[in-house]
């Protein structure tokens, strides 16, 4: 991972929404806060990981604060945050 | 010969209230009220202990109630609803006495006829004079209905009213009579205004809301019950009353009188009133500001007291001649039980109040309420609790369809012919998880927090511990 990230975010605090942040970090590390964590939490992280590899991010600190996203939202407040800390957005 | 005592130390002296009995409160002042606090502040004081609260609500401003509770003051909780502020703690397994949920027309159900004596009934009254008779609908702290207080006034063994605006005798205006008062106390203030009555109820600006809304009129109208005559109860739900304004509309367009309007009651109704959507509203508690002047001022807006509007052991109640109610849920599962206790993560966060009583005694029963909120689904395969059984339930109105009871597949013919967008309540829970995925069951703990009594006596569900 010789790619330079820097400190971005997406999203909001709405509910139904979801406020992402990207910074990075020694390893990889999500941190999730979520209204429907008891529901859903394991498939949150899921989704954070699935797009962490995807985009090949090895030491970075994810943090999700969720307010009941569905998933489509969650995915594109992720997948822009990765692109804006890429500087690509 | 007066019944004014100074002190609220010397009112409850003399009603004698002592360890193990039961104290009454209503809940007119709402998120706004001082009166609870400042009686179990005393009774803390004096040392009283195993004290059983009967509210008929509990708000967030009663969250001192907790220490009492951690301090044994108050071993016992029974109301009607529970915000979420105490409604936590309780389902955090705060007691060890489950708390007693009844609903609006049970509780005064109970007081009646002895099943739950209350030892010394307060009553919070905006106006009283020196020999108790009492109303909410003028003072300061105003509040319009006391409908809730009148059970506990008159069966309470004592009865303490304690006002901000005390007046010479006899004040005629009154809601509950001398008959029943033992002592008044003067205090400052009853409650916060700010937090009585909110200044106005909005209308929700949500276009799924307004979806909602406008089929839940559409479906009232197809139901073949609005016609002259017709009477009905809605929530203050932004949704519901934007589902009154269309019933509204369709009222005036199609020249409909009804008769009353019931319940709660919102500025809304009263301009249904003032339209001549309806004849008369019988009011059991006023919602804002609105409510309250047109109580003070019409005499076609009357006060109900809770036995009338909702006593299952009535001769008659008011919800018995309802023909329409429109209710909020926060989950209902596939046989059309409706949770509105607890979120759905099962902590508790509200309660019947009237919602099963109306939903009894309505031809029409309605649930009102989105497909999902926050990524979870309303529909379930079993609720976390059964606030109103699903055979009182006649229709589930969303914003992706019309869920009908398979008990009455005559109104489901009634909404296809109307071209109402009908489904089965198994679809509507299809459509939302492939929205929001499938959540995953929440665990709860063995602790039993609190007991659900319907309106005819029986333990209905109960509620555990949330881990």
């Amino acid at each position: 991972m010789s790619e330079v990230l820097k400190p971005a975010s997406a999203g909001t605090m709405e509910s139904s929404d979801a406020l992402v942040e990207l910074e990075p970090a020694q390893g990889h590390q999500i941190q999730l806060t979520s209204v429907v964590e008891a529901q859903f939490g394991d498939a949150i992280r899921a989704v954070a990981e699935e797009l962490l590899d995807r985009f090949g991010l090895t030491d970075v600190c994810l943090r999700i604060d969720d307010r009941g996203a569905l998933e489509c939202v969650l995915r594109a407040r992720i997948e822009t945050a990765i692109l804006r800390a890429k500087g690509e957005n | 010969m007066d019944k004014v005592v100074h002190s609220l130390r010397e009112a409850i002296e003399l009603a004698g209230v002592k360890s193990g009995m039961t104290v009454s409160f209503h809940h007119h002042m709402r998120n706004g009220d001082f009166v609870l606090n400042m009686v179990m502040e005393e009774l803390a004081q004096m040392g009283v202990k195993n004290l059983t609260v009967n509210a008929s609500s509990v708000f967030d401003c009663h969250r001192p109630l907790i220490d009492h509770i951690r301090s044994g003051v108050v071993t016992k909780l029974c109301c009607n609803y529970m915000a979420a502020g105490v409604g936590r703690a309780i389902s955090a397994g705060l007691m060890d006495t489950p708390v007693e949920f009844r609903t609006h027309g049970g509780r005064p159900a109970d007081i009646v006829s002895g099943r739950t004596p209350i030892d010394v009934a307060f009553i919070a009254a905006p106006t009283a004079d020196t020999m108790g008779n009492c109303t909410g609908k003028i003072g300061k702290s105003a509040c319009g209905s006391l409908g809730y207080a009148y059970a506990d006034a008159m069966y309470a063994k004592k009865v303490v009213v304690i006002t901000d605006n005390l007046v010479p005798y006899p004040l005629t205006e009154r809601s509950i009579d001398e008959t029943y008062i033992d002592y008044v106390v003067p205090v400052e203030a009853i409650g916060d205004p700010a937090g009585i009555v909110s200044g106005t109820t909005k209308i929700t600006r949500d276009p799924v809301g307004l979806v909602m809304a406008e089929t839940a009129a559409k479906v009232i109208q197809a139901s073949g019950l609005l016609k002259d005559g017709f009477s009905f109860q809605t929530g203050a739900g932004g949704a519901t009353l934007a589902a009154a304004k269309y019933l509204k509309d369709i009222m005036l367009r199609d020249n409909i009188h009804g008769s009353f309007g019931l319940g709660g009651i919102t500025g809304y109704m009263v301009d249904m009133l003032n339209a001549g959507c309806f004849q008369k509203l019988l009011d059991v508690q006023c919602f804002d500001l609105k409510a309250v002047e047109s109580i003070r001022q019409n005499p076609n807006h009357s006060e109900v007291s809770a036995m009338h509007y909702a006593s299952p052991d009535a001769k008659s109640a008011a919800v018995d001649s309802l023909d329409v109610v429109l209710l909020g849920a926060t989950e209902v599962d596939l046989g059309f039980n409706v949770n509105v206790h607890t979120d759905s993560s099962g902590s508790i966060m509200g309660g019947s109040g009237g919602h099963s009583d109306t939903a009894a005694g309505a031809k029409l029963a309605m649930i009102i309420a989105p497909l999902s909120r926050a990524r979870l689904p309303i529909v379930r395969d079993r609720v976390q609790c059964i606030s109103t059984p699903g055979s009182t339930i006649d229709v589930l109105v969303t914003q992706r369809g019309v869920a009908v009871n398979p008990a009455r597949p005559e109104l489901k013919k009634a909404l296809e012919d109307a071209r109402l967008p009908v489904c089965s309540i198994e679809e509507l829970k299809a459509r939302a998880e492939a929205i929001c995925g499938t959540p995953r069951a929440v665990r709860h703990g063995k602790k039993v927090v609190a007991d659900v009594i319907y309106r005819d006596g029986t333990v209905i569900d109960q509620l555990y511990n949330v881990e």
